[in-house]
């Protein structure tokens, strides 16, 4: 009930939900036209376009600002009190804290349906079909758990919506210190370093392989494996987080 | 934080919620951090991602930290400005802002509080980016007067996106709005020169870039980056702060009518 609320809360403010549709279409088609010539340097991967380089990052772009409103919405849930009557309330203590993430997941999962079918309307499909569209619906599922605990763990933490929210820019810089937006190849120096041993890059790149070449289990399972870790260490925090403000209320 | 203010006409009210706005700044170290750990990492992730960038035919610079570092200001300073939409939204949430309406303060100090804030609260920022982009090379061929439009432009910057954000957050009315007010920021910025120059974009970009205000805004920052300070280069961005302020501040003020309304 609590996911449903999630959703249907998320679903009447367009507000809430639309820039995570337009805010990645927007800077992949400023990336596109400003980086396209890039895509003829040496040690850029083979791809029909920038356009399709930049899929998962941008499927990624838009479930990390959907996952913020999970935090956020969790703060306000804290500061207007239907936090602390659900706390005092007969239901399951756990609820609230699942009923976000789960409503942060449905959500991401048809964002990124949505993107995919966006990119393939420029000119840029998922050349794995069907199921590589499938396992980048599954990844960006798994995606808003991991971010959405971190957001939690600030909203739980400080109760204070702004502050959830301003950890979207925070999300989106480490993005781009990965691969998301340009090839580590064409790095240099500890950057480089840095960017290819980003949990990030590690989740993109065999994503991306799956858009500009088609499915692969392995690829599949590589992302996902990385997510998973990332997700229990976040959601680990957050309802550590969430625990201690139940004994404080 | 709703402690008393004592509410003058004009100039003690201002004094008043503009220091309310920088302590409850203070006062919460998640809405700090970001203004500093944010820059950083603007400058170090954008001349970091596309450092390849600068092998591309026409690219002005082989040191992507002189273009780049603009950018990096600039949008540093749009979010340090964001910053006050975000306390104007928490205010309507929690009531404080409605308290403010049926007091004797002057309505164009609601806006104008939070914007002075901002205006302080964007020097963390430009002063980061500046630091960084020495360490990592940069050059300052426009010296003192070019650092002087750098902090210039970035108080433009943060005063311009700062209306906005107001505007609608006041027309919007909660903390959701800020998305919206990022998404502002995000048009105002990305279809610019920021990363690259003109000839090295493709497509509509182009028409877009030359066209954007912003592009004038990095146009004044960037300057001293890459040579002297001129008045060819200084005046369309001074023309774009002056005309930005007017207009969303403007609207931010109709928009607080609107709502005591």
């Amino acid at each position: 009930m609590l996911a449903r609320r999630s959703i249907v809360n998320t679903w009447r403010q367009p507000g809430a939900w639309a820039p995570s549709v337009v805010f990645p279409l927007m800077l992949a088609a400023v990336y596109a036209a400003q980086f396209s010539k890039a895509t003829a340097l040496p040690g850029f991967p083979e791809v029909d376009s920038f356009l399709q380089f930049i899929l998962p990052a941008s499927v990624l772009q838009g479930v990390a600002f959907n996952s913020g409103e999970a935090g956020s919405a969790m703060a306000t849930d804290i500061e207007n009190g239907f936090f602390d009557r659900l706390v005092t309330s007969p239901s399951s203590r756990i609820s609230l804290f699942v009923g976000r993430l789960a409503g942060a997941a449905v959500f991401s999962a048809g964002l990124a349906a949505v993107l995919i079918a966006a990119f393939a309307a420029f000119g840029a499909p998922v050349k794995g079909g069907l199921l590589a569209g499938a396992a980048l619906v599954v990844i960006a599922s798994g995606l808003s758990l991991a971010i959405g605990g971190i957001t939690l763990i600030v909203a739980l933490r400080t109760g204070s919506p702004e502050a959830a929210q301003s950890m979207f820019p925070l999300t989106f810089v480490a993005i781009f210190v990965s691969s998301a937006f340009f090839p580590t190849e064409l790095m240099s120096g500890w950057y480089q370093s840095v960017a290819e041993v980003n949990p990030i890059t590690l989740i993109i790149n065999p994503t991306r392989r799956m858009v500009i070449s088609g499915f692969a289990a392995d690829d599949f399972l590589a992302a996902m494996g990385w997510i998973s870790v990332l997700a229990v260490g976040s959601l680990g925090f957050a309802y550590r987080a969430y625990l201690g403000r139940v004994r404080r209320g | 934080m709703t402690s008393s203010i004592a509410f003058g006409p004009s100039g003690p009210g201002l004094v008043q919620l503009s220091r309310r706005a920088i302590t409850r700044l203070l006062r919460v170290p998640a809405l700090i951090a970001p203004t500093i750990i944010m820059p950083a990492f603007f400058i170090v992730a954008f001349t970091g991602s596309f450092d390849g960038i600068t092998r591309v035919d026409g690219y002005p610079t082989d040191n992507i930290v002189n273009w780049v570092a603009a950018f990096a200001i600039v949008q540093s300073a749009s979010f340090a400005g964001i910053g006050a939409a975000g306390a104007m939204a928490t205010d309507m949430d929690s009531g404080f802002l409605d308290r403010l309406l049926v007091s004797p303060v002057r309505r164009v100090l609601i806006v104008a509080g939070p914007l002075v804030q901002t205006a302080i609260r964007a020097l963390i920022p430009v002063t980061v980016v500046l630091l960084i982009a020495a360490l990592k090379g940069a050059s300052m061929p426009g010296g003192l007067l070019g650092i002087v439009v750098v902090y210039a432009g970035a108080i433009g910057a943060a005063l311009i996106m700062g209306c906005v954000g107001l505007a609608v957050v006041l027309h919007i009315g909660n903390i959701r709005a800020m998305a919206i007010v990022q998404i502002v920021a995000f048009v105002f910025l990305f279809p610019s020169t920021g990363q690259v120059p003109i000839v090295v974009m493709e497509g509509w970009l182009q028409t877009a870039a030359r066209y954007n205000p912003a592009t004038d805004l990095l146009l004044l920052v960037r300057q001293g980056f890459l040579g002297d300070v001129t008045w060819a280069n200084t005046w369309p961005g001074l023309l774009v702060i002056l005309g930005g302020v007017a207009i969303f501040g403007s609207w931010a003020r109709y928009e607080l009518g609107r709502l005591r309304d």
